[in-house]
């Protein structure tokens, strides 16, 4: 072997230069990763063409011609395959963003249970987090709306509050608010509350620091929030009326409705999602030393305070970065909708919009890419909060 | 002092220091005592004690009731189960399917056999004190094509010692494995390459690993896997197939290598600088650095890491029936559509949901115990 | 490196599917089996038994052709596919035949480059609904929830069909038939759509299946068919005259106990040509003079092969309707073999 002498005037054979030899290795890779795509995309061509498969965007402004069960924008049979795109991408969104509030809700209350000196609940909590982390995801969201279908008929719904809201096997049926004149007040009123709140948060932090008086942040803010609104409504005399909803024929009509293939869905992903997170919660608090606590106790502060500003701060610096990936994993996790035939992405646009055009490439392709956007986003935001919360070294 | 301890015997008097100690007040000790610690010490605990056993009462008996008392355990069809319960005929008729496929009877002793080998082969895997451990890491590395050979036949003819069975034909459990240690297998090596890749100084070779590693984990395996059975064959020049498992493979060995990476960049991270310097200093070639110093050390640090991302594999082969192969799951769906057992849908899931159970719970507690073995710090 | 030696292996084997382009009859001739696309269960069309084996309608089609290429119905392997990539796979020539309850429509027919050789159940999309809604009409389905299968016409004539009507629906979308049952049965949907045979075969394995009725409302036309790739004419023929082989044996009434008999005792030359004891039409086939013959003593004649999988006998329990022959009152007729 040619070894490289560092003071060597001769220098070995043109290869034992480690920086030519990389440049060289870079080269080829580049070359081969080239050759590849290149020979995938000439025969792709030629396939697609010997099959008579057309190519390109167009079908995206081709009637799609197919009904989609549940839509946040109006859509019909006779609209394009490109509105489907986006009535699946918000069902995505939907169910995703909803899941990561709950499943982060229910895992920090169960990762704190577990560490419960009561026995029983400790336990309960574990046998939870061990049935469902080790049972696949798509047999749980097959399993929850096998439950949920076992509701009662329309006919004989469960009704809460004076036959306002019903809940039956078709879903959850609550009033919905029309508004009236006057609403944009009321909208405003609740802007100027939420600009109000960080600029007051941030005054009250910067009068602690200079003198040592504590500012009930968290009550005013509420208070901001929900009064200044309410006195909108008071001033323009409430201008918003509900739309009940009615049992006409096979079903209910009108309000607002909670499908059962969301519901089942967005259950076994906060379900299944939260017994990771509760997994993390726990191994986040525990890697606070126990000399920390003993500190702040020693110190006096209460065991409120004590968890809230001397462990919670230091455990969300282990937790944050899983917590990233289980959430990231839940939106991923959402694909599985199709089992149950909740109307997502990859659903309709991957599935049914698939089917009907056969362009299979652009189809796939289009999907991965909205995935990966969505990824990076998640990524993006969870890294800006963990650099927010990280330690600072000095 | 001690004359006014209470019980003391009246007229008892100890010299200071010697009084005998007293029994501990009755309901801290004992199982009265263990119910107050640890079930009753608050009031909102023992809400939270009442709720649980309250949910555990209206959970259990009808669980046991339709799963045993009520069940019916014998049949030849749907229209035999007569009890209220569930309806378990289906796995008695049906079990081999379960567990294999359609893998052909008289075949089954290589399916034994594939499991008796990958048997051996993980042993030597999972615990570093066991006898004949070369030879049986030899086997081990053997094993995708030992394993491959005896499941899928050397020649068409029937007349063979080992007579073609097509992919088709697997499934069940035999499938589900098959799935889960090739992805785990095949995503070993190529994951330390993309690691290595990931880590290394040469900018073209890192913005591949990288833009590869970040796509992957950045799609859901279900795309991956619609990619692989219906654009695939679109790549392939005209009159070249493959098998549809063989791209299920592959896709699945790519999507878990990327995952694979991370874990392996973790421990190839956790290595202290020095180890690399030192092994520049010995003169040691980038491989030899590698093979000799960094990898035995990383990958000894992740095999916790990468049990997990095994549990993860084995969980989401599931999805494989998504693109019409008969894993597990997918024979559970598929044998309620035969005419004697449509319906039986739960039976079926809740069969299927127990072996993943066993599967996924055994690798974990296994990481667990890993993890334990390799932690030598101080815990409290 | 591991997986290399895998890929190399495992490549070698597979390799052995390869070859699509012109011959298929040769490549499968030298392969020893026919590849048959089915779906990945639908009871009485394709469906897994017991065994393990394969059985069903359409299971049938595909042995008839291993009977008429090689004399034995059990060399044939059955490739499960999803309604997604059924026609990609056929497309590739991972499969040699899709014989998977598939509608004839133009499209697939001249936009993918498919050849249908022939209709082997004449279907259409029906409704059915519990008997206690008092439905009988599916124009009064006004508002009400219906269960379909994703990834089939069937989506697209029920938009159409409420619409046309301006009417209103929920659609409650399913993967399979077996999940559709389940959810139909919850009542999660008021409504059931499918293809008609889908719909009598659910309704008859129903807790109680008069409870249940089909509306008279048939709304779209099912042709379901055997299909081929475009470009291979030997082949699409044999797959047609086989279908046509079977049906034309029910007309003379030949089945699989009286092939032998008839082949030598009957005076019928029909019957004669078709059993190849007459002409030479295996030979223009490039088949044996007996192919005829070996289907129906196999796998037996139309009538046989719907009985056995899905007539009166079975619990799905269809009636013949349109799918009798054209002298019993259906629509089933077969070119004549001369």
């Amino acid at each position: 072997m040619a070894t490289q002498t560092v003071d060597g005037p001769k220098r070995g054979s043109f290869l034992s230069d480690q920086r030519t030899r990389a440049i060289l290795f870079q080269g080829l890779a580049f070359f081969l990763v080239v050759v590849f795509f290149v020979y995938i995309g000439t025969n792709t061509a030629r396939n697609l063409e010997a099959l008579g498969i057309s190519t390109g965007f167009d079908f995206l402004n081709a009637p799609a011609g197919y009904d989609v069960a549940m839509s946040l924008i109006p859509y019909t049979a006779t609209d394009t395959h490109g509105r489907v795109f986006f009535v699946g991408l918000l069902n995505t969104l939907s169910v995703a963003a909803t899941g990561i509030f709950a499943a982060t809700i229910l895992g920090v209350i169960l990762g704190v249970l577990r560490l419960s000196k009561n026995w029983l609940v400790s336990k309960l909590v574990y046998c939870y987090v061990e049935v469902v982390r080790n049972i696949p995801l798509l047999l749980q969201i097959l399993f929850w709306y096998a439950v949920l279908i076992t509701l009662p008929h329309p006919k004989k719904s469960i009704i809460f509050l004076n036959d306002s809201i019903f809940l039956n096997k078709r879903g959850l049926y609550m009033p919905e608010p029309l508004t009236g004149d006057g609403f944009g007040l009321i909208l405003i009123a609740l802007l100027v509350a939420l600009i109000i709140v960080p600029i007051m948060s941030r005054m009250a932090k910067k009068r602690q620091e200079a003198t040592g008086q504590i500012f009930p942040v968290f009550l005013t803010s509420v208070g901001l929030i929900i009064g200044l609104p309410l006195l909108a409504a008071i001033v323009t005399g409430f201008p918003v009326t509900f739309e009940y909803p009615e049992l006409k024929g096979f079903n209910f009509k009108g309000g607002m409705v909670l499908r059962p293939e969301f519901v089942a869905l967005w259950f076994a992903l906060t379900v299944y999602t939260a017994a990771f997170i509760a997994e993390i919660v726990r191994a986040g608090i525990q890697a606070v030393s126990h000399g920390q606590s003993e500190a702040a106790f020693s110190l006096g502060l209460k065991p409120s305070w004590t968890t809230r500003m001397i462990i919670l701060p230091q455990a969300l610096r282990v937790i944050v970065p899983p917590l990233t990936s289980q959430y990231l994993n839940l939106t991923k996790n959402s694909s599985l909708a199709i089992a149950i035939g909740y109307p997502d992405l990859v659903a309709t646009f991957g599935g049914t919009s698939l089917n009907q055009t056969g362009q299979a490439i652009e189809v796939i392709m289009i999907t991965m890419l909205v995935y990966l956007s969505i990824s990076l986003l998640i990524s993006m935001m969870m890294n800006y909060y963990n650099k927010r919360i990280a330690l600072v070294e000095r | 002092m001690s004359d006014m301890t209470q019980g003391n015997a009246p007229g008892q008097h100890y010299p200071p220091g010697q009084h005998p100690d007293m029994p501990p007040p009755p309901g801290t000790v004992g199982f009265v005592g263990w119910l107050r610690n640890n079930l009753f010490s608050s009031i909102p605990n023992s809400i939270l004690t009442i709720l649980a056993i309250y949910l555990l009462y209206a959970a259990i008996p009808p669980i046991l009731g339709w799963a045993f008392f009520n069940a019916d355990f014998e049949g030849a069809s749907r229209t035999d189960c007569t009890a209220a319960g569930a309806c378990w005929a289906l796995i008695d008729v049906r079990g081999k399917q379960f567990l294999y496929g359609f893998y052909p009877d008289e075949e089954l002793w290589r399916v034994y056999v594939a499991g008796f080998i990958l048997l051996l082969a993980i042993l030597p895997v999972l615990f570093d004190k066991i006898p004949f451990r070369k030879l049986l890491f030899a086997n081990t590395i053997l094993l995708p094509v030992t394993g491959f050979f005896l499941l899928s036949g050397t020649s068409g003819s029937p007349e063979a010692i080992l007579p073609t069975v097509e992919t088709p034909q697997w499934g069940g459990l035999l499938l589900t494995m098959v799935i889960g240690v090739t992805g785990i297998v095949a995503s070993l090596p190529i994951g330390i390459a993309l690691a290595l890749g990931r880590r290394s100084n040469m900018p073209v070779v890192r913005t591949m690993c990288v833009t590869f590693i970040e796509f992957v984990r950045g799609v859901p395996l279900i795309t991956i896997l619609f990619m692989s059975s219906v654009m695939v064959p679109l790549f392939l020049p005209e009159g070249v197939n493959f098998d549809k498992l063989l791209r299920c493979l592959i896709g699945v060995s790519l999507f878990s290598a990327a995952y694979m990476a991370e874990v392996i960049r973790g421990g190839l991270q956790a290595i202290p600088k020095g180890q690399y310097e030192a092994a520049a200093a010995m003169g040691l070639s980038f491989w030899k650095m590698m093979y000799f110093i960094i990898l035995p050390q990383a990958l000894r640090i992740v095999i916790p890491g990468i049990v997990n991302t095994f549990i993860g594999l084995f969980k989401d082969t599931s999805l494989v029936l998504i693109i019409g192969l008969f894993d597990l799951l997918g024979i559970a769906k598929t044998v309620v559509t035969d005419a004697n057992w449509i319906g039986l849908i739960h039976e079926s899931y809740a069969f299927v949901a127990v072996i993943y159970w066993i599967f996924c719970f055994g690798m974990s507690r296994y990481s667990i115990w890993l993890e334990a073995k390799l932690h030598t710090g101080h815990k409290r | 490196m591991k997986l290399g030696k895998f890929l190399f292996a495992a490549a070698a084997v597979t390799a052995l599917s390869t070859g699509a382009s012109a011959g298929t009859l040769d490549d499968i001739k030298a392969k020893g089996f026919v590849q048959c696309g089915v779906t990945t269960g639908l009871a009485g069309f394709a469906a897994p038994n017991d065994q393990g084996q394969w059985a069903g309608f359409d299971v049938d089609f595909c042995r008839a052709m291993a009977a008429a290429i090689f004399g034995d119905a059990a060399k044939v392997k059955y490739t499960p596919t999803t309604s997604k990539e059924r026609f990609t796979a056929l497309q590739s020539g991972e499969i040699d035949v899709l014989a998977r309850n598939t509608t004839w429509t133009f499209s697939r027919d001249v936009n993918l480059g498919f050849e249908f050789v022939g209709v082997n159940y004449y279907d259409g999309q029906g409704f059915m609904v519990r008997k206690s809604l008092g439905v009988t009409s599916a124009k009064e389905l006004d508002g009400a929830s219906v269960c379909i299968q994703t990834g089939t016409t069937t989506e697209l004539n029920l938009a159409d069909y409420f619409r046309s009507n301006g009417m209103s629906y929920e659609s409650v979308v399913i993967e399979t038939s077996a999940e559709g049952r389940g959810v139909y049965e919850e009542e999660r949907c008021d409504v059931y759509t499918t293809d008609a045979s889908g719909l009598a075969a659910q309704r008859s394995t129903m807790a109680d299946p008069s409870e249940h009725i089909l509306l008279p409302e048939i709304i779209s036309k099912e042709p379901l068919g055997p299909l081929v790739r475009h470009g291979d004419n030997q082949w699409g023929d044999i797959a047609r005259w086989t279908l046509n082989a079977m049906i034309v044996a029910e007309e003379l009434g030949v089945t699989a106990g009286n092939a032998a008999d008839m082949a030598s005792t009957s005076k019928n030359p029909e019957v004669l040509r078709l059993l190849g004891a007459e002409g030479d039409m295996g030979a223009q086939l490039g088949l044996s003079a007996d192919w005829a013959k070996n289907i129906v003593m196999q796998v037996g004649n139309y009538g046989e092969s719907y009985e056995r999988n899905l007539g009166t006998t079975t619990p799905l329990a269809l009636e013949r309707g349109l799918n009798a022959l054209w002298t019993d009152g259906g629509i089933l007729y077969a070119p004549p073999m001369r």
